[in-house]
């Protein structure tokens, strides 16, 4: 792949996920670097350059977010960028966070995802509807449910997946999502209780939605000679990868993401990961839908064609088990607001492999790590190696 | 770890404990079609679905495109495909596009057009069909608006029922 340099994240931080948030949009991305920089002990004056992260300029009803967002970025008068691929977004982010140092120009980079959903009225929702084609899709009205309840429909279909199969992952990350400080929708909650919620779209389930969100998120990223220096615990950045499928996505296959599978294997390549069903401890695949975690594990090729529903029955996919999966509680527990969800969980492999997730923790030390996220329009898959 | 983040509810807005501004940006737009779509939209106008054929990759498309994404040519060929079609996936929505609660639900689907090569579908709604009847490979055609109705847009299809 002709890279130049190691790259590690030396810091982490967020702010609390919630339906809605008292503080604006700068307010948050400002609470989630100042931690960030406080779990280094590092200064804004640390940083060489920012990477800021942030999905639709319409839920915010603010134009030109990435400017908006400045100064709670922390990028005053430094070198600064917003990056874009709608729900991927999160997980982008940080990898132009690593090209930046990869490259040399750069010795730090502050990488900080933000959303606030809630100031779209009265329901986000109908922000969604800007995202389908102008011509051939706006005028049926469509909404975002729509394109998750016919993917998974056609998932479960082509493999023979019933639905709790898919609830069974509902149950998994918002009981993890217990013992996360920072989660929104935390609870106990049964089998039972996912299937008899009430059917927004079918086969899709009101317990098998992520909830909108207001939260932040950051990360510190530092070269290998820096890194030593900050922290006697760096988590090494060891792949990335990232690919677009095309944006008719009536023309494909929906059964299964191709272009989670060709990031994946960009990250693994760059990574030296041969068999990722052995080699990753944990996983923190983008699982806004309940169905979404099982596609995009399959995507990371940790499970096989129409396999992830098996794991998850088996409990290999529990925080105990032989493969952890979104340990964090992810976007069903933890909460969505969009960019800062998928950064949650590159923070998540961070604290993770560190030995610092606290209730959560995954047993047996854990050394590597995958993190994905998902978006555009159903169309691209953005991947995260890491280890410690 | 130390959290930061102020959860706020309805009430402390109500009550003008937070305080808010509002904001209702009007932006209008006029979207020129274009040579794929307009050609693809005129048809509509004429009761008639047209694909594109790219001949180095053998597919048919739809809805059709002035060049070939695939293999970055626009050496295509436009195809007069048939109004009707397969579901390759559905669902019954109970929310509207603004996230309202709806008694009847819409019946979206994802047609694969007979005449384009497999896979290749459209974004359309169903109707006229008991939604518990409605399976993936069931066969639908389309139901247009009067000819003296239609417009130039894709709802010149009213939406697809089984037959």
């Amino acid at each position: 792949m002709g890279t130049k340099g190691k790259v590690a994240i030396v810091g982490a931080g967020m702010t609390r996920f919630m339906r809605r948030a008292q503080e604006t949009p700068k307010e948050l991305a400002f609470e989630a670097v100042r931690a960030a920089l406080d779990s280094a002990q590092m200064t804004l004056g640390d940083i060489d350059c920012v990477i800021h992260g942030t999905a639709p300029d319409a839920f915010d009803g603010i134009h030109m977010k990435g400017e908006y967002l400045l100064d709670g970025s922390g990028g005053w008068q430094k070198p600064y960028m917003r990056g874009y691929v709608g729900g991927g977004t999160g997980v982008f982010a940080p990898i132009q966070g690593w090209y930046h140092i990869a490259s040399g120009m750069f010795e730090t980079a502050l990488v900080v995802c933000e959303e606030k959903m809630s100031s779209c009225q009265p329901h986000p929702q109908g922000a969604f509807l800007t995202i389908f084609d102008n011509m051939t899709e706006r005028p049926l009205k469509p909404n975002l449910l729509w394109i998750f309840a016919l993917e998974m429909n056609r998932y479960m279909h082509t493999y023979g997946i019933k639905l709790e199969d898919i609830a069974r992952v509902s149950v998994k990350n918002k009981n993890n999502a217990l013992h996360h400080p920072a989660a929104q929708l935390g609870k106990e909650i049964t089998l039972n209780e996912v299937l008899n919620s009430e059917v927004l779209a079918w086969p899709v389930h009101r317990e098998m939605v992520s909830p909108t969100s207001d939260g932040a998120c950051a990360v510190i990223l530092a070269s290998q000679k820096r890194a030593k220096k900050i922290t006697p615990k760096p988590v090494w950045i060891t792949g990335v990868g990232w690919n677009l499928d095309t944006s008719y996505w009536t023309n494909r296959d929906l059964a299964y993401p191709q272009y989670v599978e060709n990031a994946a294997r960009m990250a693994y390549k760059m990574a030296g990961i041969r068999e990722p069903k052995k080699e990753i401890h944990i996983a923190e695949p983008y699982d806004p839908f309940a169905y979404k975690e099982l596609h995009h594990l399959e995507g990371l090729l940790l499970a096989d064609k129409g396999q992830a529903p098996q794991l998850t029955a088996d409990g290999v996919t529990a925080r105990t088990g032989n493969l952890p999966v979104c340990p964090s509680g992810g976007l069903l527990g933890v909460g969505n607001p969009i960019a800062a969800a998928g950064l949650m969980k590159v923070c998540e492999l961070f604290w993770q492999l560190r030995g610092e997730a606290g209730a959560r923790q995954v047993p047996g030390k854990p050394h590597t790590g995958v993190a994905q996220a998902w978006g555009d329009l159903m169309q691209v898959g953005t991947v995260i190696t890491v280890k410690n | 770890m130390h959290l930061k983040g102020t959860a706020i509810s309805k009430q402390d807005l109500d009550s003008g404990k937070v305080l808010f501004t509002r904001g209702d940006p009007h932006a209008h737009y006029t979207w020129d079609t274009g040579i794929g779509i307009g050609r693809y939209l005129e048809g509509l106008r004429k009761g008639k679905i047209f694909g594109t054929h790219c001949k180095k990759c053998n597919r048919t498309v739809i809805p059709p495109r002035a060049f070939c994404e695939l293999c970055f040519s626009s050496n295509i060929e436009w195809r007069h495909l048939k109004d009707t079609g397969v579901i390759n996936t559905f669902s019954i929505c109970y929310v509207s596009w603004d996230a309202q609660r709806v008694q009847t639900p819409y019946l979206p689907a994802v047609i694969e057009i007979d005449g384009a090569s497999k896979g290749h579908g459209i974004l359309h709604l169903l109707d006229e069909v008991d939604p518990k009847l409605i399976r993936i490979g069931m066969k639908v055609k389309a139901v247009w608006k009067r000819p003296e109705e239609r417009t130039g847009a894709i709802t010149d299809i009213q939406y697809f029922k089984p037959y």
